[in-house]
């Protein structure tokens, strides 16, 4: 799994990686005793990655069991109280989403997909807008701030509805565009430490830096609880998080450029499988 | 006659007071293989010192990628590069100065940060643009702690 182009840092490392604790890399996925989980699964032939694997598989023995049972998963406090809110009316038009979505469920393989081209707007759509639409659009209600609790726990809903499908994301037609420009982004050096994405998750993928595990830095599991802010985080959250990492002044959430670098990351683990609601450190 | 030596004796006190900051980042000059001969400010480097920033998160953090035994006190070494045990008895000290200064002139596309240069990443955070994440003299302290990690 450790991926070197220099035969000299192979050598080297080779001795550093057997002294470095790190998490059971075999460790199986199961959910409640019942959903099996997948999280090593083959790249297709375009992808830089020369196999794909699910942020859990890095993570320690504990962070990985808390994911295990919903119980023990502190996301689904957040989920419940998303359930709350999907039957609750709000805005001036009197409505709930259950008022038009009577089932929850009926959003199952969303996830899957999004982000993804929508050709009345010309742009991509994320489970983020897609809400806000609703509710300003349908319900007559505020939007939501990107990342914000209400925000987070709804998608956990929607996204746990998809729960053990594979991601697909599509990168043709009208999202060509945006695909091309999450993946400038994704190979662009940024902020004063001077590193791309691929720096981090693609050549590094498998080794520790400093105390983290360095995943392929997927999508499959968010929105995420992380142990270290005690919440539910966004994809574009995290992003910010990692730029910030490296000194970078981060773009906005729901700007096209995380927007497009959403598509973009999420194509790289098309094949692997939702996890959300998951859990990190 | 007595002018040049006037002009000499100036030149020299500039570039003295010019060294207490040190060589201007955009100033420092490689060799052909990345290496810096010259000390970025004449002043010696202390090692003790060095050894602090190597380990500090915010200044070198060089630990984050790099294992090495010398500070086996300090928990979590990265695995990101090459362990730096014995680094000293392999590359002198220009070379390490090179390597401190900016990898990327040693080993292209390198993903070790560039501690002793100007201009970064697109989106450099504003408090630390156009600033080096090491002075010239933290550059001194850690080579100068680097060169004492030899061979067994
Ligand atoms: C300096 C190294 C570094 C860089 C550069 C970096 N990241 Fe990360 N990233 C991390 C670390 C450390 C984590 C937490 C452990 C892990 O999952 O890899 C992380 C986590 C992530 C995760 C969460 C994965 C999961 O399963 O929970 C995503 C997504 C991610 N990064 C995307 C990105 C993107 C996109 C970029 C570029 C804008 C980026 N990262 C740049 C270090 C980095
Ligand atoms: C983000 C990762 C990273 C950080 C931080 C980092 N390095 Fe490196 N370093 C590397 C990599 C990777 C190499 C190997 C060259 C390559 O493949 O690019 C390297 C190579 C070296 C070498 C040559 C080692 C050898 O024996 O071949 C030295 C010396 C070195 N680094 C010192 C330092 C010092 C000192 C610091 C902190 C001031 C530091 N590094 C911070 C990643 C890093």
């Amino acid at each position: 799994m450790k991926k070197f182009t220099k035969t000299l840092t192979c050598v080297i490392a080779a001795s550093a990686f057997a002294t470095v604790a790190v998490a059971d890399e075999d460790a199986k996925l199961i959910i409640n005793d019942e959903l099996k989980i997948e999280t090593n699964v083959a790249a297709s032939a375009d992808s830089p990655l020369d196999e794909l694997f699910s942020g859990w598989v890095f993570r320690s023995n504990e962070t990985q069991l808390m994911q295990m049972d919903d119980f023990d998963n502190p996301s689904f406090i957040f989920v419940e109280q998303a359930e709350e809110q999907f039957a609750k009316v709000d805005g001036t038009e009197g409505k709930a989403c259950a008022t038009c979505h009577e089932d929850v469920a009926s959003f199952k393989g969303l996830r899957t997909v999004l982000p993804r081209h929508n050709a009345s707007t010309g742009k991509l759509d994320t489970m983020a807008t897609l809400i806000n639409d609703c509710r300003t659009d349908r319900m007559g209600a505020e939007p939501w701030k990107f990342s914000k609790g209400k925000m987070t726990s709804m998608k956990a809903l929607i996204s746990l509805q998809s729960r053990g499908m594979p991601m697909n994301v599509a990168v043709d037609g009208g999202a060509a565009e945006a695909f091309e420009k999450g993946k400038e982004l994704y190979y662009t050096r940024v902020g004063q430490l001077d590193m791309s994405c691929a720096n981090c998750h693609e050549d590094n993928y498998g080794n520790m830096i400093r105390a983290d595990h360095l995943s392929q830095g997927q999508t499959n599991g968010f929105p995420t609880y992380r142990l270290k802010n005690a919440k539910l985080n966004s994809i574009q959250g995290r992003f910010k998080g990692c730029m910030k990492n490296i000194r970078a002044t981060p773009y906005k959430e729901g700007s096209d450029e995380f927007t497009a670098l959403e598509l973009y990351v999420a194509s790289r683990g098309n094949g692997l499988i939702v996890e959300s609601p998951s859990v990190r450190n | 006659m007595l002018l040049r030596s006037l002009v000499a004796v100036t030149a020299a006190l500039i570039s003295t007071s010019a060294l207490a900051e040190g060589t201007a980042p955009d100033a420092v000059a490689f060799g052909e293989d990345g290496q810096v001969m010259a000390s970025l400010t004449n002043v010696a480097g202390d090692p003790a010192a060095g050894k602090k920033y190597f380990t500090n998160r915010k200044l070198g953090n060089c630990l984050a990628c790099h294992v090495n035994d010398d500070a086996s006190e300090q928990s979590f070494h990265g695995e990101v590069g090459p362990e730096l045990n014995g680094a000293g008895s392999r590359w002198d000290e220009a070379q390490l100065r090179g390597l401190v200064v900016n990898s990327k002139k040693t080993f292209e596309d390198s993903i070790m940060p560039s501690f002793y240069r100007a201009k970064n990443g697109a989106r450099t955070m504003e408090k630390f643009a156009g600033k080096t994440i090491l002075s010239a003299q933290q550059v001194e302290d850690v080579v100068a702690y680097l060169i004492t990690l030899k061979e067994e």
